[in-house]
Formats: C-alpha cells, structure tokens, sequence
C-alpha cells in the first residue's frame, strides 16, 4: 500500500494567493495534517469531520455538497491549496465572492443555473443536520415551503431558474443576508 | 470536542456561510474573540523534562488542570515556564491526550500511581481510548479485589455487634470461621452426614447367617440399631434445614437453590417411609425411595469447595457434554444396527435386536470389551473392529476439546460480564457527557442573554455569570444557533419526553400543557410562512420572518415573578424550559415569553419552548463551562429577566 503524500506549495506563495497571514495559514495546515496526515482530504474524511459538528443530526448531505464546491478541480480528493482558497474566499472575500461561491455551492451540477430540484436538496441537507429531535416537529413539506420562498426572493424573472446573476441581485437587496455574510469575518 | 477537530472549527464556520441565502431569519452574533492572543508556545517543566506545546492546544480541554487557569499556580515567574513537580513518566501520556485526543494506558505503569496522576490533572480515566481500556479496567479490578481480600481477612478478626440474630447465624452457617459455635456445628454436621452415608452403605453387607434362615444383610438383622441412627440423622439434618431457613436473608431465594434442593431430597425418603409403613403394597416404591437418600453425600459441598467448582464448571459446559453424548449416541445406534444385521445369519447369536446390540456396542466403543457378547460371522468381526477403532475416536477427540472449552468457557464468561459492566459504565458516562454538553451550550444562551439583559438595564451586577466557555465552544455553539436560525428548528432533548415529563411541580405541569397548547397552535400556523414572506422580504429592513407570527403567544407564565421585558429586537427569544422535574424554584427562573405587539414591533418568530441542544461532544464528562460573556449587541438583543439561576434549568429559544 503505498502512501501518497501531498505537500502544498510553499508558505509564501499561499500567502499571496489568498487573503490569510502567514501565522494563520500555519494554524489552518497545522490542523489540516493532524486530521489528514497524507496532506489531502477525501469526501469520507470530510464527512467525518463535518459531522463531528452535529452530532444529532445527518450532515453527510450537506457535507457532500462542500466537498465538491471545495473541490473545484473535481478530483475526489481536497488538497490543501483547495482547502486554503475556499476559506479564503469564505471568511476574507468579497461579498461578491462569496456569493459566488454560494452560488456555486448550490448549483450542484454546475450548469450555471439553480433550479428547484438543486435548491431542494441543498435545503434538504440543511435540513437533515439538525436531526430527529427538533421542535416544532419537522413537517414533510417544510422544505418545500422553504425553496418556495427562496425561489420567490431570488428569480426575478419567474423563469423557474436562479441565474448567478438574479442570485447576486437579489442577495444584495436583502439587509439580513448581507449582514450575516458578514458574520464569520473574525473567525480566523 | 475532539481535538484535531477544534481546528477545523474555522472550516465549518466557514462553511456555515453556505446556509445564508436559504436562511430567512436573521442570524446570532458571532462570540467576539477577546483574549485573541497570538498562538504561543508554553513550557510545562516537569520534574526537570521540559515539555512544550501550543498553548491552544492545552485549551481544548478547559476543565482539566493543564487547560485551566489552574496551571497559573504553578506558574515559574523566574524561569517563565510551568513547572509540576510530578511524575514525567505519565505525564507524556497526559500530554498527548491534549494532542491528540486519546489517553492511553502505559502497560508498565503501576494503576494507582496512574489514577493519581491522572487525579492530579483532572482527567477521567473514563476517556481512556478504546485501546488501552480494557487493560486498565482488568488492572484496576485485579487491584480493587486485591485490596477488598485484605479487607475482608481484617474485618473477619472484628466482632460486628450491630447484626442481628438472624443475621449472625446466616453468618455463621456461610463461614464456619467466624465463631467456635459455627465451627462445632459445621464439624457436627460433617460427621452425621459421614455417619449416614456409612450407614447407608453397611446396611447392605451380608452380615452373617442366622441359624435357621439365609444370610441376611446388615440392616436387616439389626433393624433396630439402624433404625436409630436413620433417626438421629434426620433429626439433626432438619434441624439444620429448619435453622438454615430461618437465618436465610431471602427464603424465597434458599429454598429455590441447589443445597436446600437436596437438603429436602436427603430427608424426605424417611419421613415418607414413617407415614408409609401401614400400607405393604407401596413399600416397594418406599424401598425405591430410599435410594435417595445417598443424596445425602452431596451435602458434603457445602464443606468442600472443590466439589462445588466441579459442579459449577460442569454446569457451565453443558452444552458441550450434551454435544459428547449426542454424537456418541449417534455412532451408538449406527454400530449396533449395523452388527445386528451382519450378525442376524449366524445362529445361536447374543445379538438378538437392535437394543441388544447397543450394550456390545458401548461396552466396544468404550474399549471395555467384557466379551459377553461377540460376533461370530467375518462381516460380524469387521464391522465390530472397526467399532471399536472409531470408538476410540470418538471418545478420545472430544474429550480435549471439552477440557479446553471448560477454560475457555469459564474465562469467557467472566469476561461477558466485565464488558457488560463494562458497557454500562460507558454508556453512562456517555449520556453524563452528553447532558453536560447540551447543559454547557443552554447555559452559554442563557447566561448570554442574562448578560445582555443585565447590560441593558444597566445593573450593576456583575456581567459575567459562570466560568468563561472556552472559546472553542462558544464558537461552536454559535455555529448550531446559526443552524437553528437557518432551519427555523431548534433542537430538543434527546429525550423527547423529557420536556414534557410530568413532574409533581404543578407549575411544571401547566408548561406542558402549554407546550401542548404550542404544539397545535404551530401546527395550525405553519401555512403561514409562504403567504407571509414575500410581504415581509418588500420592507427594507424588515426581518423576514420563517415563522408564523404569533402575537398570542405572549404567554405569560402565570407564576412567573417577572416582570414582562421588553422585546426591543427583532429577534424573539424564548427561554428557559425546564429540563427535570427537580426543583420548585425552577419556576421562580422561568422568563415570560416576549411581547411584541405592544412594542410596534415587527413580527416575531414564533416562540416555543424547547429545551437544550445537544451537542454529544466527547469530552471528559466534568464538563463546567458555563458561559460566556457575549458582547452587547449592535441591535438590542433580546431582554430576558432571569433573577435566579437553577442549574438544572436549560432551555433552548426558538424562532
């Protein structure tokens, strides 16, 4: 069995291709290796690791769905480089940025479009991580509702497709998404 | 939270902006970093071995020693480094416990030198990894039994006044050491038993001729004598049964086990036979009876405790003799059907039927061979040899299978019942760990909204309730409140009877009933989001609600003391629930569910009571945090009034 090892480029290079220090890209490799020893991540590893945050629910869905918005080059394997972009994209983009990455998170066959059966599997998901034992009682159409709304909100034309664009749009009306963007600004 | 993990803490927080343009409430603020250091390197001096780490790592188990304020107390101020005067041995193993998660169990280690150090430290052996517990757990038995036989060779010198009566007999008739009396009647007891089995068996010697009629076994000629000494013996063996019965802590439990079983068998043939005497046609079942009375060889168990190994370990292998005599059995009839055909031509032959022919078989399988019974024809004799090689073989192959099943088996079920209790054990620490976590993240949200709500009336209490959380788990618990958000759910207990348990509180009764009445309140309103947002997404700055908006639900508990605060955010937050059936003064901490229609406030979400989050983090089950201070809100944050804190009462707010 032979052990194949990736090693990321050099410390600098990341720091100019991302928007972290170099102290934090050391915190984040630092944490990366001790999970991944063999310096690349796959989707069960992923999934572990993302379901170690909610324990009382099932976030392999969703942890699924990350796996492949994070691996943009669609290998089966995040490498650290990868791993480093999306954070960066994440907690120090633009708010442009990171609705694109949103975007493309959704949009799960990568055909540039959202349409309803994508988003209702993305809500699906989200849905899923929070488990059995919630109140009120998840009702079976609740996720439907929620696309519902979403969809209304977000497609500008009614055409039954969210575009990057009518995405952009309509996320930046709305103050909530805006500022909760906002949020995970410090998380590094 | 295990410790690689807390690092990828950043990654799922991240992650979590994925829910954003899905969610339709707002979000939670984020726990502000305020002892933001840069990550630094600590010494931890050792009895002179010098160890380093990061300092977050020690801190990803705040309640232990090393990831506490604790090590403060020990810190060096001339040589800038912690130093413990302790065993370094151990302490890499503790060390690496912070690295890596896992506490192992070195095997060279002495355990109670161990589960010192790790008492110093704080840390519950309970987390020992799954590959060094069973090791300790044996260790820490094999200890504990040693120390419990010392105990118990001392305690047996001590007189113990406070037993009673009753209770000394039992004592005494266990252990024939604790008293001369017990150990006279033990002796006594032992030779009338030696004394009936002799008996028993002289009875049937020939005892020599009486003139004028054949030779008469003993017992006959002395009828009388014997008689006698039947009696004597009964007597003293029911007394002892009744005395027995009478100490016994559980009578139901004595007269089901196997000794008083056979005390009644050994005795009953004589008080049969005093009532029998009259009636001659019974008396050869009396004579049967009497057989019964060689039982009586078997109270000799009770003073040996070889005897009594021997049978539980043949009780134990059961199965395993059974096994021996089905396939004996099996080969039995096969050889006896096939030399009573062989042998059905000869004439003259012993081997009348089949039946007949087992006797041969058995007595050639078991390589006796009397030779009362033998095959005359030549298919006759080889089938007979070849019985009697096989039989050979099936009696010799099993036998050591069944010696080593015997050990393997007696290991075995020792070692069943230690993992069984074993399993216990975890699993309660497990739930212990879990309760504790799902308490930490219900105590952060209510000591944070407590916090806030000191903060905006402006008392001058002091604003930091509890422990800080460490800033992992605040993190953490931000990121499922942002869930909670998203979704519009909230988590519940793992018991979902839990919060609606009655208890003997009738104040707790009418919260359930409340919840009920919640219940189907929600579920007639949950139509409602779908018409209501879009009117909602037209406001600027409205919030857009992911609920029904309930302005009845401004459900005052009627025993609450406190006063309705003001909702003056737009998010609702309902608390406090309370979790068990404890305490009366839980409902002295329950909060009023929030106004919001008085206020002009904008829709609400709708409130429910919920309790407790759960979050199974695997973390040592002493799990302490109990809050953090959370910064105050941009927007007025949720007021709510909590005057005392109960720390059973958890409760988790829904939007």
């Amino acid at each position: 069995m032979t052990m194949v090892c990736y090693r990321p480029e050099g410390l600098e290079q990341l720091e100019a291709q991302t928007n972290f220090t170099k102290r934090e890209l050391q915190v984040l490799y630092r944490g990366f290796k001790n999970e991944c020893p063999s310096g690349a991540v796959n989707e069960e590893t992923f999934k572990q690791i993302y379901a170690q945050f909610f324990p009382h629910g099932d976030a392999s869905m969703y942890a699924h769905y990350l796996f492949h918005a994070f691996d943009t080059t669609q290998t089966g394997s995040v490498k650290f480089e990868d791993f480093v972009t999306a954070l960066s994209i994440l907690l120090r983009g633009t708010v442009h940025e990171k609705l694109r990455w949103t975007f493309n998170l959704y949009d799960i066959n990568k055909d540039g479009y959202i349409n309803k059966e994508e988003m209702m599997d993305i809500v699906k998901a989200i849905y899923d991580m929070m488990g059995k034992y919630t109140y009120p009682v998840l009702k079976e159409d609740t996720p439907r509702q929620h696309v519902d709304v979403f969809f209304q909100k977000m497609d500008k034309n009614k055409d039954g497709i969210v575009t990057l664009d009518e995405f952009l749009e309509s996320c930046q009306e709305d103050d909530n998404i805006m500022r909760s963007l906002q949020l995970f600004q410090n998380v590094m | 939270m295990a410790a690689g993990v807390a690092a990828w803490l950043p990654f799922a927080r991240a992650a979590a902006i994925g829910w954003m343009p899905v969610a339709n409430c707002p979000m939670p603020l984020a726990p502000a970093d305020k002892n933001k250091r840069q990550d630094e390197l600590i010494v931890l001096n050792v009895s002179g071995r010098r160890f380093q780490t990061w300092r977050t790592t020690l801190e990803r188990y705040p309640d232990t020693l090393l990831g506490s304020t604790e090590k403060e107390f020990f810190f060096n101020e001339d040589t800038k480094e912690y130093f413990f005067d302790r065993d370094p041995e151990v302490f890499r193993c503790v060390l690496n416990f912070y690295r890596t998660g896992k506490l192992h169990y070195p095997r060279y280690e002495c355990i109670s030198a161990y589960d010192d150090e790790l008492a110093f430290y704080g840390i519950l052996p309970e987390i020992i990894g799954d590959c060094c517990y069973e090791e300790y757990k044996d260790r820490k038995r094999e200890n504990a039994e040693r120390l419990m036989d010392d105990n118990d060779s001392e305690n047996n010198q001590e007189s113990m006044p406070s037993l009673s009566f009753r209770q000394t007999m039992w004592r005494a008739f266990e252990n024939p050491h604790t008293s001369t009396l017990a150990l006279v009647f033990y002796y006594v007891t032992g030779f009338f038993i030696a004394v009936s089995v002799i008996t028993n068996v002289v009875e049937t010697v020939p005892c020599g001729t009486v003139p004028g009629s054949k030779e008469l076994p003993c017992g006959e000629r002395y009828s009388v004598a014997f008689f006698c000494l039947d009696t004597a013996c009964v007597m003293i063996f029911t007394v002892e049964y009744l005395l027995r019965l009478f100490a016994a802590p559980s009578r139901y439990r004595f007269i089901r086990s196997v000794m008083s079983i056979i005390d009644v068998v050994a005795i009953m043939p004589y008080y049969i036979g005093l009532v029998m005497t009259n009636n001659e046609d019974v008396s050869g079942a009396f004579v049967t009876l009497r057989v019964f009375r060689v039982f009586r060889i078997f109270k000799f168990s009770r003073h040996s405790q070889g005897l009594r190994i021997l049978g539980y370990t043949l009780k134990s292998c059961a199965s395993e003799l059974g096994f021996l005599l089905f396939s004996l059995t099996m080969a039995i009839i096969i050889f006896a059907t096939v030399m009573f055909y062989a042998e059905k031509g000869s004439s003259a032959s012993k081997f009348t039927s089949i039946p007949a022919s087992f006797w041969y078989t058995i007595v050639t399988m078991t390589t006796l061979g009397y030779g009362d019974m033998v095959p005359k024809t030549i298919a006759g004799k080889i089938f007979g040899s070849i019985c009697s090689l096989s039989g050979v073989l099936v009696i010799a192959l099993p036998v050591p299978v069944i010696v080593s099943n015997f050990s393997r088996i007696y290991h075995q079920n020792q070692r069943a019942d230690k993992r069984r209790a074993q399993k216990k054990a975890r699993l309660a620490r497990i739930r212990v760990a879990k309760t504790g976590s799902s308490n930490a993240y219900l105590h952060s949200k209510r000591n944070g909204l407590l916090n806030e709500a000191l903060e905006l009336m402006g008392t001058p209490e002091e604003e930091h309730m509890g422990k800080t959380a460490s800033l992992i788990e605040s993190q953490h618990h931000h990121l499922l409140h942002c869930l909670e958000k998203t979704t519009g759910l909230s988590y519940l207990v793992d018991d979902p009877l839990l919060s609606v348990r009655t208890s003997t509180i009738k104040n707790h009764e009418f919260i359930d009933e409340q919840m009920f009445e919640q219940n189907c309140m929600e579920s007639s309103m949950q139509n409602y989001p779908s018409t209501r947002s879009p009117s909602l997404s037209s406001h600027p700055g409205l919030t857009t609600t992911c609920c029904s908006r309930r302005s009845k639900k401004t459900t005052h508990l009627p025993n609450s003391n406190l006063p309705a605060t003001r909702l003056r955010s737009m998010q609702e937050l309902s608390t406090i629930h309370i979790q068990g059936s404890e305490q009366p003064s839980l409902t002295t901490s329950r909060s009023s569910l929030n106004l919001k229609a008085d206020d002009g406030l904008r829709p609400n979400c709708k409130t429910s009571q919920i309790t407790t989050a759960i979050i199974s983090i695997p973390t040592p089950p002493a799990l302490t945090p109990e809050g953090e201070s959370r910064p105050p809100p941009a927007s007025p944050g949720p007021n709510t009034n909590i005057p005392s804190i109960a720390s059973n009462v958890v409760k988790v707010s829904a939007l």
